[in-house]
């Protein structure tokens, strides 16, 4: 974190491109926003121009567009649906590939691409996701070394948010607006008329590297303080907002809080929450064989605990119905994971809320369950 | 890579030594655990069976800790991967990730009635907890068993019934008993009193249907028999073992990462909440 203003920086629009060349030719993949089928998601970049350059979203519970902004930001939206996750947890990874041999199969592991990433533009929401993940996928007893792998040496030229979405709370969970930490650099976007600026914080030895490569001068005191209104007025902006640590303790109170039934009436169970989840760790894994049967590959892959067969034991599922496994998303993310990992699993990104085709509201069901310790805008 | 060296998702290939068919849909099977340096492990504790081509199941471990070199499994063909596990032949190849979880604090029984109480297949992951107390019996102050099946030809391990019968207490009962069957009839709970000595210096340990641990528990506290002093092995749907995956959660636990095994009191009130 660089709370000393005096030591930002000016990156003006125009060398943007420089900067991300300058990462490219340092041996990273570049995954940042662009415009894709509709919607601003993250994905692999080739350059500056592949940035939504004039685009914002319009985010409210079961509706996302992408629209034209008035101005030529490069970073004017707020998260989109896709999420960071699927860079590090491949949405399907081949773990092994079993061969028939003399003495029983032969098993090769492979060990993927592991090149190191730099994300562009991932904001304070996306940042505290990875460290949730990172804690659950990289420092248990047992860490996913793909994972890992993949995981190691990110670089992260962060955005601080100046354009929350009506889907947004991540002020609710401390994750936002500004990125306070788990970035090389920070971009803070000042745009309007005349002007086109991005203030640079720098948050590592890399990350200073990078800007006395590229020669940045030192941001105008003003310019600094201008910088940081905007990310405040974002916080300011934020349409819903509830007290955090009493969520824990009012939904575990409450597992059988008739809202639950309601619930379990209007989730369809379609999985679309958890798959725009930043924080969704959960895979399977499963075996594929090709048609002469000599060969087998075994995959990881995403899966979600809206499945039936997620829970699946002999003798039935163990959260048979649809009211259950809403219970069991809704407490995970915001109850039980601080009991298995050590923080909430909810990084405010407004993503499921966005996504839900029926439009369900997490923070308006937390409101609901949770009663009078978790009411919404108090 | 270093961080590829101690991949959980590793699979070891392991060699059939022995299959034993226990009733019509159970077999005991036995690995060869040598190549692995034998294959230390607490009795609990399970491991991930592969079935290459077909898929993972938990199993628990049910031979020796003192022999660990001899790997067994007793094992109910349910469904896709324990009935390809049941195919398996002598020279035959199965795969291994483990041991997993944390077993049963047999220290805990040092100098106490040691009361373990199983239901059906829950025999097995027991096993390792019966031999270790029939080979170092003084360590207990007693060693009682309650085993309950359906019938008389559920009976897991028949023979070794037989000879632990000698070594412990052991009452076997059966939901349906049969002619030839001199044995008690009803559930595992109706024998605990009986089997009670000292409840407030008893260590319980059970495995078997949920709704049978439950009533068991019940019992037991009623009894006197502090719920901290009761354990049991839950089971969920697992995929990883290893608190990456995410599907054996119950609650405030990973199942894989923070039991199987558990006291009561930190698993009872969650075991009472309906599709938790
Ligand atoms: C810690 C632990 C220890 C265990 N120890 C043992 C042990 O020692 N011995 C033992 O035998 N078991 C043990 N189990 C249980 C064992 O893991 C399960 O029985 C096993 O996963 C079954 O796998 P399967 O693929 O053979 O059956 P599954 O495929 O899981 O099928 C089981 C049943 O469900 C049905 N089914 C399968 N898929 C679906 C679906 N998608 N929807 C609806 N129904 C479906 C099948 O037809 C079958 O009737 C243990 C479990 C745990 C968690
Ligand atoms: S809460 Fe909404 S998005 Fe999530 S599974 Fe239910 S219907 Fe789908
Ligand atoms: S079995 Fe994967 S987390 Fe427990």
């Amino acid at each position: 974190m660089s709370e000393d203003i005096s030591a930002e920086l000016v990156l003006p629009r125009e060398r943007c491109g420089e900067l991300l060349e300058l990462v490219v030719k340092k041996g990273y993949r570049l995954i940042g926003p662009k415009l894709e089928q509709g919607a601003i998601v993250f994905g692999p970049l080739r350059g500056v121009d592949d940035l939504p350059e004039g685009w914002t979203d319009e985010q409210s519970p079961g509706r996302y567009r992408a629209v034209r902004r008035s101005d030529a930001s490069l970073f004017g939206y707020a998260a989109g649906p896709r999420s960071l996750r699927r860079f590090f947890q491949l949405p399907d990874v081949e773990l092994v590939v079993l061969r028939r041999g003399q003495d029983g199969p032969r098993l090769d592991y492979g060990s993927g691409d592991t090149r190191p990433i730099a994300l562009i533009g991932a904001r304070g929401c996306d940042l505290r996701a990875l460290a949730i993940q990172d804690q659950v996928l990289a420092r248990g007893a047992y860490p996913d070394p793909r994972y890992v792998a993949r995981r190691a040496n990110t670089l992260v030229i962060a955005v601080q948010c100046t354009e929350p979405s009506g889907s947004c709370f991540c002020t609710s969970m401390g994750a936002g607006p500004r990125a306070e930490l788990g970035f090389d650099l920070a971009l803070t976007e000042v745009v309007d008329a005349e002007r086109h600026h991005f203030v640079v914080e720098v948050g590592s030895e890399r990350g200073r590297e990078l800007v006395a490569e590229l020669a940045l001068a030192l941001a105008a005191p003003r310019l600094s303080s201008e910088a940081r209104e905007r990310v405040a007025g974002a916080a300011a902006r934020m349409g819903r907002r509830f007290e955090e640590a009493a969520v824990h303790d009012a939904l575990l109170a409450n597992l059988e809080h008739p809202e639950w039934d309601r619930l379990g009436e209007r989730c369809l169970s379609c999985t679309n929450c958890t798959l725009v989840c930043p924080t969704c760790f959960c895979t399977t894994s499963e075996d594929r064989i090709d048609l002469t049967g000599d060969v087998v590959e075994r995959h990881v892959r995403h899966d979600s605990c809206f499945s039936e067969e997620f829970s699946h034991l002999h003798g039935g599922s163990a959260r048979a119905s649809i009211r259950s496994r809403y219970r069991q998303w809704l407490t995970h993310k915001f109850a039980t994971w601080y009991d298995q990992f050590g923080s909430s699993g909810c990084v405010g990104c407004g993503r499921c809320i966005t996504s839900c085709p029926v439009g369900i509201d997490v923070t308006q069901e937390i409101s609901v369950i949770g009663g009078e310790p978790c009411k919404l805008n108090p | 890579m270093l961080e590829f060296e101690r991949d959980p998702w590793r699979v070891e290939s392991l060699r059939v030594t022995r299959v034993t068919r226990e009733t019509e849909d159970t077999f005991t099977i036995e690995l060869d655990a040598k190549p692995r340096a034998g294959f230390v492990f607490q009795p609990g504790q399970f491991n991930m069976l592969y079935a290459f081509g077909v898929g993972e199941s938990a199993i628990s471990i049910a031979g020796s800790a003192d022999e660990p070199e001899r790997l067994v499994h007793t094992v109910r063909a349910v469904g896709a991967v324990t009935n390809a596990l049941a195919k398996a032949k002598q020279g035959e190849r199965i795969g291994v990730r483990g041991p997993f979880g944390h077993g049963f604090p047999i220290a805990e029984a040092r100098g106490k009635d040691l009361l373990l109480i199983a239901g059906g297949i829950g025999l097995a992951p027991l096993r390792p907890v019966i031999l270790y107390a029939i080979q170092h019996r003084p360590e207990f102050r007693s060693v009682t068993l309650i085993y309950g099946a359906r019938s008389p030809k559920d009976l897991l391990y028949p023979r070794e019934l037989l000879s632990w019968a000698s070594r412990l207490r052991l009452e076997t009962t059966v939901d349906r008993a049969e002619d030839d069957w001199f044995g008690h009839t009803g559930v595992v709970t109706k024998f605990i009193e009986g089997a009670l000595q000292n409840p407030e210096s008893t260590v319980a340990m059970m495995c078997g249907p949920e709704v049978m641990m439950r009533f068991a528990a019940r019992e037991l506290t009623t009894l006197g028999v502090p719920e901290k002093s009761i354990f049991v092995s839950t089971e969920r749907n697992m995929k990883c073992g290893v608190g990456l995956c995410g599907h054996c959660q119950l609650g405030p636990f990973l199942l894989c990462r923070d039991g199987p095994t558990f006291s009561y009191d930190r698993i009872g009130p969650l075991l009472s909440i309906r599709e938790l």
